[in-house]
């Protein structure tokens, strides 16, 4: 029997890690549809960006309270999984509670793990309540009905059950130390699951051995089950965050790439000595697909969590435009995943002929003020304004597609030197009248 | 004061043999509309003031390119910027003023990969550095206890991570500043940026710049002060539109500068 267990343990977890590791794969290959970049200059900024903002969520606490739960839970979350390493090594060796050896230290870790449960379960209950009950604005925006709500509303459930059986596992597991029943040594401290111990001391010793087992496997079941629900969520930042902040744009924010292949055709005609004759004509300006968006923005993309504090913070969205910079982010992953999925079941060459311009309209292209504000919001430094801006060249450079008043500007600056119809030669009136 | 000021232009200092410390560069609102127009005056009466050997380019200034660029125009905007590029390598500029965000963050940041290496400065770190170095003074307290709310631009504020030097020079005048709530990194657009200044909003149920001056005229600072042209008309609207002419001004920080040294 024990055996058995060990085994179904062991194949439960191979199983788990291998479906893990297969998504993984895929989203590695989605990001990669993305244009190459060298991103490897001032590696020492990018370590201390990564530390600051996805470490130590910098950029979380400016909004205080959403800042502080976050910080609980992502602590909570990355300090309880240390005793998931326990979990791991019970499980194949069908050991009890291996690391009580670690005496006092294991007892403080074991009590400092409960509080940290108990503290994940409230920020829950608190994220529930400003996403269901104090109706925070941006958790309702039009881009937020459907999966979206349903998959932020089952994390923090799952969060839950897993913070509430990790402290049940531990109650009945006290309650079997007193008993000193078979297996089960005397180890850890409970601050918060002794109180729990009430719900079951009315069980026979054999009872509780078998809700003790329940719990235990419920809890690495479910974290194994959690492993597996992140790559197909928003969850998934809990990972991404940490190499988005290091690729992260470290240019002023003001600054918008030139297009190199632009400055060559410039070249050609105004100073044929600097171009380069070799250099092809290219094939397309600007965004269309997901394939001539930089990777770094498609690694954005799977790494928002859609917060949406980039939509509450940009000035088009406030006054009521259809752009919000969430939703740029979350269609990018979704034409990403859907260009995946036919490129897997028709081969890598497959293109299905859509665009990421199918997802986002010209209408929210063109409400953009290019203001940095979303990037600036952005916890853990996404950048939706360059794919809007990117987009913006596709429409502008291969479509023509722009508003009358831009053409006019545009043939001004052109023909007079500005983007009003004035002389040219008038620009510097204004000294004489001073 | 009423001496006429002749202000010279890069050509003129050249066929006399002589050359600016520093290139000011006007832009297009300060050259052609009339309400920037005014600020690039203010601007030009503090340069004489202090003494500056400063030039402009005059009429071989053209458009840096930025509305185009932002537009989505790459091809025109890089072919603005290699003419001026040219224009500026020609005359040896080292060292720019600007009086507009866009120009000064276009030229400093997108110029130089391009060919156009300069060193480029806006208008209100020159004013903050006059001020630290002693050049510009004030008389006795000009606006002393006067209530003074100030508006990041997205592209000194944001795009360019200044947002001391503007409030130093109001410091340094006695002004008693009023933050906004969105201030600083969480400064709100006022709605120009982008080339919007140069087409008609999307549909939405606010326009952006009644938003940012509703919230400026909740301060209840009776200056908002800016610096750059666009926010300053697009806010002056905004105050239009809500009837506060003649209780709420908006100027640019070099108009406060000028005012208070009654120039």
């Amino acid at each position: 029997m024990q055996y058995l267990s060990q085994l179904i343990f062991v194949i439960v977890l191979v199983v788990a890690i291998y479906f893990f590791i297969n998504k993984i794969k895929t989203i590695r290959r989605n990001i990669f549809f993305g244009r190459d970049q060298e991103l490897f200059d001032n590696k020492t900024q990018r370590w201390k960006n990564m530390l600051r903002v996805a470490l130590g969520q910098s950029k979380m606490v400016v909004r205080p309270v959403a800042g502080f739960f976050h910080i609980v839970i992502y602590v909570g979350f990355v300090l309880i999984n240390i005793e998931v390493l326990e979990i791991l090594i019970d499980g194949v060796f069908g050991t009890h509670r291996v690391l009580s050896f670690l005496g006092p230290i294991y007892n403080l870790a074991i009590g400092f793990f409960e509080i940290l449960a108990a503290l994940v379960f409230l920020a829950c209950i608190i994220f529930l309540t400003r996403r269901f009950i104090t109706r925070i604005p941006r958790f309702h925006s039009a881009e937020m009905k459907g999966w979206a709500t349903a998959d932020a509303t089952y994390i923090l459930i799952i969060e839950m059950i897993l913070m509430a059986a990790l402290l049940k596992m531990n109650a009945v597991d006290q309650l079997l130390q007193s008993r000193s029943a078979d297996h089960y040594v005397v180890a850890g401290s409970f601050p918060i699951s002794q109180y729990l111990t009430v719900l079951f001391t009315g069980f026979d010793t054999s009872i509780l051995v078998i809700f003790e087992r329940v719990f235990w496997w419920f809890h690495i079941l479910g974290i194994l089950f959690f492993l597996n629900y992140v790559p197909y969520s928003k969850h998934l930042h809990i990972f991404l965050a940490f190499p988005n902040t290091w690729y992260a744009r470290l240019k002023p924010a003001g600054e918008f790439d030139n297009m190199p292949e632009i400055t060559n055709e410039v070249n050609l005609m105004l100073d044929p000595s600097k171009a380069d004759p070799t250099m092809p004509p290219p094939e397309k300006f600007g965004v269309n697909d997901v394939t001539d968006l930089n990777w770094t923005s498609i690694l954005g993309a799977y790494s928002c969590t859609e917060c949406g504090r980039c939509t509450s913070s940009c000035p088009a969205n406030i006054t009521g435009k259809k752009l919000s910079p969430r939703k740029i982010m979350m269609d990018t992953r979704d034409r990403a995943e859907e260009l995946g999925k036919a490129k897997d079941k028709n081969g890598k060459e497959f293109h299905d002929g859509k665009s990421l311009h199918d997802y986002i309209s010209q209408e929210e292209l063109l409400a953009c003020t290019t203001c940095n504000a979303c990037v600036e919001a952005c916890p853990i430094n996404i950048n939706p304004l360059e794919i809007i801006y990117q987009m913006r060249q596709y429409q502008t450079l291969e479509k023509s597609a722009m508003p009358n008043e831009w053409a006019l500007m545009n043939s001004n600056i052109e023909n007079n030197q500005a983007p009003w119809q004035f002389s040219p030669s008038d620009r510097a009136n204004w000294t004489k009248e001073i | 004061m009423n001496e006429r000021i002749h202000v010279p232009t890069a050509a003129e200092l050249l066929a006399k043999g002589e050359k600016a410390d520093i290139l000011f560069w006007v832009g297009c609102a300060g050259s052609f509309d009339e309400r920037a127009q005014k600020i690039t005056k203010a601007f030009v009466k503090i340069l004489h003031n202090v003494g500056l050997n400063y030039a402009i380019l005059g009429t071989e200034e053209s458009c840096t390119g930025d509305p185009a660029k932002r537009a989505g125009n790459e091809f025109l905007f890089q072919m603005q910027a290699m003419a001026n590029i040219a224009t500026l390598n020609a005359y040896e500029i080292t060292k720019i003023v600007t009086t507009c965000p866009h120009c000064f963050n276009t030229i400093k940041n997108e110029y130089p990969s391009l060919g156009g290496k300069y060193e480029v400065i806006h208008h209100t770190q020159l004013l903050q550095e006059l001020i630290d170095e002693g050049k510009l003074t004030f008389g006795a307290d000009p606006f002393k206890g006067k209530k003074i709310t100030y508006h990041d631009s997205c592209y000194l504020g944001r795009a360019n991570g200044i947002y001391d030097a503007p409030r130093r020079i109001l410091e340094a005048m006695d002004a008693e500043l009023v933050e906004m709530k969105r201030c600083r990194k969480n400064g709100l657009c006022c709605g120009a940026g982008g080339a919007q200044m140069f087409k008609d909003a999307e549909k939405g149920n606010k326009e952006i710049n009644i938003e940012r001056t509703e919230e400026a005229i909740e301060t209840g600072a009776s200056i908002i002060s800016a610096n750059c042209p666009f926010c300053t008309t697009m806010i002056g609207d905004g105050i239009k539109h809500a009837n506060k002419e003649g209780a709420v001004e908006v100027l640019d920080l070099a108009e406060l500068v000028a005012r208070a040294k009654d120039l």
